[in-house]
């Protein structure tokens, strides 16, 4: 029987063992320094909020894993050697494998500022960070200021969890505005006056000089770069982004870039071993993706893909439409298709930008300007169908088609306020169309007859 | 999961701690129910309609104030911040007291009420004495302790709804879906039934009267709905009366599994009931302690369906002990009625098995046969026994104990008196016999589904917490699979609480309402459709 070794329990690597479960009877050991079991990385905030328990965001319980015969061991792998097909656990335990999955997912950037290692500065990534966060700021009286330094997913989903306690939060954004190199401008001004209405002191164009100790090596204060001014504080919560979690394979022979190089078919150069999620690294990029994608969905996708290879089905990863989601703060987002900023935008590229007057509630439906096809929409306050736009994309309807059939990819919930008759008559206004809204037809949504 | 409060605060840190409002507006609705229970105390109020006024005013004041405090300062949206850290809505020691206070107030209303102050012959004393002016003023009658009782519900529902439309204020579908259950509470349930009582001996019912009849409350919540005191109630007032009697049999047969195909059962459970009224209300706060786990779910499925079982044995005997042998005074007799009833739950039973037999787990299988064998075995002893026994039990232990062990001990004790341990709606998911089979309806006949949007689920475990009815949302999502599950209300808090936007209900064609998925969406093509044919 062939033995199975996932290093990581994220989305990634548990996605996969389950997969190889469904397809084989092959052994599956998953090791992990982090957990016992697998949880949703991306509700740490919530444990820290009180929105849950810990246990709650176990996907599974905890018999799940020994009916279907995924062993799960604790640790942390410090070395890999190929050629004996073995790798070390905490520098002593030995377990061999036929194959091995990678998993390890990411690390919070550091970029070298000084004090970032102090008592006090952490990152926001695994369960003890978020522990680590319980001990720097369990409440405003030993957390009398937190700065948050770097501007995107985590980092205001950090203010987010410390607003709930009341502890005061000043948010330095080195863009001039809010995630605006995903974002359009329109959507990032959105997002950054929503962050100011949760009382965030929201610090745009501005960077992290250094951070400063007191006396017993605990962090201080913080200084800006732009203007040398001491911010007090006694959290620094360092989330400019995550890099791949793989220096444990120095030296293994694996061939790494900023994190395991992987073909289509996420083999490593090493026979027998793969990397999937967050530490995989494509050599070249798939269609308008990043090598490195740190996403949840890719994630699990990768983990799909990689079963069926291992499990004798050899099938490259070849993701479908891009897709993705998040929450910032109350409002929610969604996108499908490709939505540019400003600052990665395509030559062909053309917006059309449609914002509520009073609600926080916006779109961006990019399309093609030569042969106006739809090429994706990011929505704020407004769900979205995701079978509807995978299938407009899929189909390259133009956009006046989807502008037409707009109602139809609504999925926010019944009673819900419509706004697809004030986004067309913008639209028909930007471009001089004259397109009517359909009605929302149950037919076309469910594609039936 | 430890916090580390190095806090010397009595009252706690953010999230958790009051804000002065809140402690004023804790004080005002304490003394609300403090008024109540010197009553209960007899201490005798010179002006009780003053009294009674002050109380439920200050009990109403004190809860809107302190939601409206709670939630008005912050921006429309999820709010559930320190739901678990709270001790009262996390199992803590204030959980406990709340639990223990509301048992016993059930116990002592359910089996004491002459602790309340009810006097057979003369003049209330008590709480009721207190009620009674309010009482008079609606029905002409003195109060009861069912009228306590009532009023009480009725506040609470109202005051609670307030409190929960202003925490989902963002939300229009449980907007709408708090104002119709205050609605129903207030009008269907609370007043008309006692101008209903106002009108008995009067010609409008040509002199005869009607029982005190809550028209949204079908067989077999109302399970006494068909003993033989209502069903003559029902008979003396005429037209007026048989067109009750009709309605509250139709109701069961026509009318709700109409509504149930059309919307899911969630048109009654968390729209129109007053028990779903008060869980989603006042029970609001406890939505997160129901137990999800699969062994939870089994438990659910035996309990909640045996007492579908309990209620249909105990209405056929009672019905069978008031009916005759003779053909000549009355078309339906005895031996009638029994060969109808078997008649309908064979056809029932055959025409699931037919035609939806693949989506039936082993055990429900077993237990659907097992079932039907008992009570037409049981139906059987009338033609072999003779005179009188139609079930092992005489009717009336059956009805009495259905009346103890259902419909006071789960149903009030259990059901709402364990809101602050349980979960909030303890009664509606493993006891309620209306529920179940509305729910069986649902998840074989009907429209409803949570739809679960593509790839996009997180797996992050919002809705399966906040899912009052212990259903482990996430398990269906994170399959991309839709939610279509018989206990489901419909109360829509998981669509809210999904901070991704995942879940939505709606009531769609019925082709591929139950799809899973072993691959999601948004992965190679190919693969999905190599993985996921059917």
């Amino acid at each position: 029987m062939e033995n199975i070794v996932i290093i990581g329990n994220g989305i990634a690597g548990v996605s996969a063992a389950r997969h190889i479960r469904k397809l084989s009877d092959k052994r599956i050991i998953i090791i992990s320094g982090e957990t016992d079991y697998f949880f949703s990385r991306t509700a740490l905030m919530y444990v820290y909020m009180g929105h849950m328990k810990f246990d709650h965001i176990q996907p599974y319980e905890n018999w799940f894993w020994e009916k279907n015969r995924i062993e799960l061991v604790r640790g942390y792998v410090t070395k890999v050697n190929p050629n004996e097909k073995q790798l070390l656990i905490d520098g002593s335990r030995a377990v061999n494998y036929d194959k091995l999955i990678i998993a390890t997912g990411s690390k919070p950037n550091k970029f070298g500022w000084p004090g970032q290692d102090l008592h006090g500065a952490q990152g926001l990534y695994s369960k003890q960070d978020l522990d680590l966060l319980e001990v720097n700021a369990p409440n405003k009286e030993v957390c009398k200021r937190a700065v948050i330094v770097g501007g995107g997913l985590i980092g205001i989903e950090l203010a987010e969890m410390l607003r709930s306690r009341d502890i005061p939060v000043t948010f330095l954004v080195r863009e001039n505005s809010f995630w605006n190199g995903v974002l359009p401008s329109g959507e990032s001004q959105l997002i950054n006056e929503h962050i100011l209405e949760h009382h965030i002191d929201l610090r745009l164009g501005t960077n992290l000089k250094e951070i400063v100790a007191d006396e017993n090596g605990k962090v201080k204060s913080v200084i800006i770069a732009e203007t040398g001014e001491e911010l007090p504080c006694n959290m620094v919560g360092l989330t400019a982004g995550v890099a791949p979690n793989i220096d444990f394979l120095k030296d293994s022979g694996i061939e790494v870039g900023r994190g395991v190089k992987v073909n289509r078919f996420l083999e490593t150069n090493i026979k027998d071993i793969y990397a999937i999620g967050d530490c995989a690294e494509q050599h070249e990029a798939i269609g308008n993706r990043r090598p490195i994608e740190a996403v949840w969905y890719t994630g699990r996708m990768m983990g799909e893909t990689v079963a069926q290879t291992i499990c004798g089905n050899q099938i490259e990863y070849k993701p479908g439409h891009w897709f993705n989601s998040a929450k910032f703060l109350d409002i929610e987002y969604q996108t499908y298709g490709w939505v540019f900023s400003e600052r990665g935008m395509k030559e062909y590229e053309e917006h059309f930008h449609w914002r509520h007057s009073e609600e926080k509630v916006c779109i961006t439906i990019s399309f093609n300007k030569e042969n106006n096809q739809f090429l994706g929409i990011n929505t704020f306050g407004i769900r979205m169908r995701h079978e509807v736009f995978d299938r407009w994309l899929t189909q390259e309807k133009d956009v006046d088609y989807v502008m037409e059939h707009l109602i139809d990819a609504n999925f926010d919930p019944e009673f819900y306020k419509n706004y697809e008759t004030e986004i067309v008559s913008k639209y028909n206004a930007d471009f001089g169309k004259s397109i009517k809204t359909k009605k929302k037809s149950l037919k076309r949504i469910f594609a039936i007859g | 999961m430890s916090t580390y409060d190095r806090s010397m605060a009595l009252t706690g840190q953010p999230p958790k701690e009051l804000s002065r409002n809140q402690k004023i507006a804790t004080l005002i609705g304490l003394s609300g129910l403090a008024i109540i229970l010197l009553a209960a105390f007899n201490v005798d109020f010179p002006n009780k309609a003053l009294w009674l006024s002050i109380s439920l005013a200050a009990i109403t004041t004190g809860t809107i104030w302190f939601s409206w405090d709670m939630y008005s300062k912050k921006e429309p949206g999820i709010k559930n911040d320190g739901v678990w850290f709270k001790s009262i809505s996390s199992k803590g020691f204030w959980g406990w007291i709340a639990g223990i206070s509301l048992t016993s107030f059930y116990i002592i209303l359910y089996f004491y009420p002459e602790y309340l102050g009810l006097v057979q012959k003369g003049d209330n004393t008590g709480v009721i004495g207190l009620f009674d002016p309010l009482s008079r003023a609606l029905s002409g009658n003195p109060a009861s302790q069912w009228f306590v009782y009532g009023t009480l519900y009725t506040v609470a529902i109202l005051a609670f709804g307030i409190k929960f439309i202003w925490k989902y204020r963002h939300n229009r579908y449980e907007r709408i879906r708090t104002m119709s259950v205050m609605f129903f509470q207030t009008a269907f349930a609370f007043i008309i039934p006692e101008l209903m009582a106002r009108l008995n001996g009067s010609s409008v019912l040509n002199g005869g009267s009607l029982p005190y009849y809550d028209l949204k409350n079908m067989w077999p919540l109302n399970y006494y709905n068909f003993e033989g005191y209502r069903i003559k109630g029902f008979l003396s007032s005429g037209d007026i009366g048989f067109g009750l009697l009709i309605f509250g049999v139709l109701s069961i047969f026509v009318i709700s599994p109409i509504l149930t195909y059309k919307f899911g059962k969630r048109w009654y459970c968390s729209w129109v009931c007053g028990c779903g009224g008060l869980a989603e209300t006042a029970g609001d706060s406890f939505r997160q302690l129901s137990d999800k786990t699969v062994k939870a779910w089994k438990i659910e499925r035996w309990v909640v369906h045996s007492v579908v079982v309990f209620v249909t044995l105990m209405t056929t005997a009672v019905i069978y002990s008031y009916l005759g042998n003779d053909t000549s005074k009355y078309w339906l007799t005895k031996s009638t009625f029994l060969i109808g009833v078997g008649v309908l739950l064979t056809s029932v039973f055959a025409l699931v098995m037919i035609f939806k037999r693949e989506q039936f787990q082993k055990d429900a299988k077993y237990g659907a046969v097992g079932y039907l064998v008992i009570i037409l075995a049981l139906i059987g002893f009338h033609f072999f026994s003779g005179e009188g026994q139609v079930f092992l039990f005489k009717s009336e232990t059956l009805r009495k104990s259905y009346s103890f062990l259902i419909g006071s001990i789960f149903s009030g004790v259990i059901g709402t008196g364990f809101y602050p341990i349980f979960g909030n709606r303890v009664w509606c998911r493993f006891g309620c016999p209306m529920a179940a089979i509305l729910g069986f309806q649902q998840r074989l006949f009907s429209k409803f589904r949570i739809t679960t949007n593509g790839g996009q689920c997180i797996s992050c475990g919002n809705c399966s917490t906040y899912c009052e009815m212990g259903i482990d949302v996430r398990a269906y999502a994170q399959k991309g699979e839709n939610i279509v599950r018989s206990s489901c209300v419909g109360c829509g808090i998981c669509s809210a609480v999904c901070p991704r936007g995942v879940l939505k209900l709606e009531n769609g064609p019925l082709q591929g309402r139950i799809d899973s998925n072993q691959v999601l969406l948004g992965n190679d093509v190919d693969l999905m459709t190599l993985v996921n044919k059917k």
